[in-house]
């Protein structure tokens, strides 16, 4: 244990790691709110080509996966987008364009630069990988957007239950929609720094999709998103460090322990909740009334 | 009555959405303590024209004033309950979240505990009778529960109109009789106004002061007695129509074939009806 914790690239996992966990539970909850988990996933995907570029052009891959998952934000935006099947249309027109540029840019990168490996950490991660200069732009990313959803909470909430009550109450559902897309943006960034741009989507919405099923309030889900996402992401670290050991020298991907976790506490949440469902339809309403005086 | 100045003033307002002409030169007044019913047809504008008054639709035409100023300056006056908000089962939100977002949803920062909003907060569910359900989330509760809460949220900062988009229209006749109850205590004990539409006008009909009556965007005004003849009623649709009064309820009939608009009749037959 103590090896394992004093190892440099070890401690830069955890911090990037819980990084990734903690933005993509808050944003998480609030995209499968508004049923936007397509878009979270079709951003998360884009952004893989910006990735593959700052390998290209020798910028930060923060920056890389942050740029092109807002350029593919607004793309959404402005090819938009007021029912849900034309804000699909348009997610996947993203998608598809955001998809072409990075099976690009991964084909320059690998006949141009001498970087190895670059499509398969772009794409799924390397969380062993991360280069320590990463650590405070994370860090800074995940105030910002902790800051900004604090600040507009109640609005987010509000719109993402009724866009018209919103709106009676002053609040602008079009603000809140580009300020949700903006927090998206750099929630996608962390991740896909994290568990790469592929992957990315289940760290933003399994937590959130399992949390969601257990809480009867938004405080309660993104708390518990944040507990399993934390949980997923510390163990797959730890488990990735030991395959080294497990398979004899070979050690496999944190990103995958953490994505099998993830789905394992999904399907968990889901018996769950309809276990709690069967519970009361059983009419123990009494019970209930018993615990809460 | 007619010395007070009506909350809401409606005069001449139509409503183009798409292209389409959707409602015309629609007038009518409301005053305090009253209960207004907007009576039509689905797709005759009960929908749109409250999305107007609520300047949620922009209007070509006419004006809506709320407590004498326009109506997007007073929408704090105004509590709207929209036709049917679908409430995912697992969304994670209680009825009292519901309710308080309809008291502080606009806020910034986190909404920290306040012993005087969860006092609001409770009146707000106890005078639609949620107590029972105030723990539970929304998505779960039957549909007249939902409206109770919409309802809640609403009241939550006392508004002095009330807008209520068809509340009846996915009730069944126990519920819809306990809302038209509701309706009728918050006047008396809040000194609520309301407007509530609906496409059939009989459940209303005993807490009704006036009623609009709306026939594909063109609108009859004032009591029931004034309105509901043969004669209006004949020449808002159109073509003529009878006025049948039947154990104290009220329904509106296109006259006999040979006495009806025979071009109408031809073109329902035309589409195989
Ligand atoms: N956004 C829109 N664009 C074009 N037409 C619309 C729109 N919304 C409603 N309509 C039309 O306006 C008419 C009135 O609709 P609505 O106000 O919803 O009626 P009601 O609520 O009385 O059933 C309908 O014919 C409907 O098709
Ligand atoms: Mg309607």
């Amino acid at each position: 244990m103590f090896a394992f914790l004093s190892s440099q690239p070890v401690q830069t996992a955890l911090i990037v790691g819980s990084c990734a966990a903690l933005v993509s539970a808050l944003i998480g909850v609030f995209t499968v709110l508004r049923g936007n988990a397509f878009a979270g996933h079709a951003l998360a995907d884009v952004s893989s080509a910006g990735g593959a570029a700052s390998f290209l052009w020798g910028i930060s891959p923060l920056l890389g996966f942050l740029g092109m998952a807002w350029i593919a934000a607004f793309g959404m935006e402005f090819l938009g987008v007021r029912k849900a099947r034309e804000r699909d249309l348009a997610t996947g027109i993203v998608l598809g364009a955001g998809l072409g540029l990075s099976a690009l840019f991964l084909y320059l990168d690998v006949t141009t630069t001498s970087t190895t490996g670059a499509a398969v950490s772009v794409m799924f991660g390397s969380l062993f990988a991360i280069s320590q200069g990463l650590i405070w732009p994370a860090i800074l990313a995940v105030l910002a957007v902790f800051l900004l959803v604090g600040l507009f909470y109640r609005p987010l909430i509000l719109t993402a239950v009724d866009p018209d009550l919103a709106t009676l109450r002053g609040v602008s559902p079009r603000w809140m929609g580009l300020l949700q897309l903006l927090v998206l943006g750099l929630a996608v960034a962390v991740c896909a720094l994290a568990i790469g741009a592929v992957l990315a989507t289940a760290l933003l919405i399994g937590p959130a999709g399992a949390a969601i099923r257990l809480s009867r309030r938004p405080a309660q889900a993104i708390f518990w998103a944040m507990m399993i996402a934390l949980t997923a992401v510390w163990s797959g670290i730890w488990m990735a460090y030991e395959s080294y050991y497990w398979f004899s020298g070979n050690a496999w991907p944190v990103s995958f322990f953490v994505v099998v976790l993830i789905f394992l506490f999904y399907l968990l949440a889901m018996f769950g909740s309809s276990w709690q469902h069967k519970y009361r339809r059983r009419g123990i309403t009494s019970l209930r009334r018993l615990q809460e005086p | 009555m007619t010395n007070q100045s009506p909350i809401l003033a409606v005069a001449d307002l139509s409503v183009d959405l798409g292209g389409r002409s959707i409602l015309r030169d629609v007038s009518f007044d409301l005053y305090p303590g009253q209960l207004c019913a907007l009576i039509g047809e689905n797709g005759a504008g009960k929908t749109t024209l409250l999305r107007t008054l609520l300047g949620l639709i922009t209007q070509r035409a006419g004006t809506v004033l709320i407590g004498a100023a326009p109506a997007r300056e007073h929408r704090e006056l105004v509590g709207y309950v929209p036709q049917k908000i679908n409430f995912d089962p697992d969304l994670p939100l209680r009825t009292r979240d519901l309710v308080r977002l309809g008291l502080d949803g606009q806020r910034l920062g986190l909404p920290f505990f306040n012993g005087r909003t969860r006092h609001v907060v409770d009146q707000a569910l106890q005078a639609v009778g949620a107590e029972d359900f105030a723990d539970q989330r929304v998505g779960e509760l039957s549909g007249g529960q939902q409206q109770r809460a919409v309802i809640a949220h609403a009241l939550v900062r006392k508004p002095r109109l009330l807008i209520l988009d068809e509340p009846l229209a996915n009730l069944d006749f126990g519920s819809a009789n306990a809302l038209v109850d509701l309706l009728g205590r918050l006047i008396v004990q809040q000194q609520m106004t309301v407007l509530v539409t609906a496409h059939d006008m009989n459940p209303l009909i005993p807490v009704m002061d006036r009623l609009v009556y709306l026939v594909d965007g063109r609108a009859a005004t004032g009591t029931v007695a004034e309105v509901v003849q043969a004669e209006v009623l004949s020449k808002l649709y159109g073509y003529p129509v009878s006025v049948l009064h039947h154990g104290g309820r009220i329904l509106v009939l296109p006259d006999a074939p040979e006495n009806a608009d025979v071009a109408n009749m031809n073109r329902c037959a035309g589409h195989g009806v």
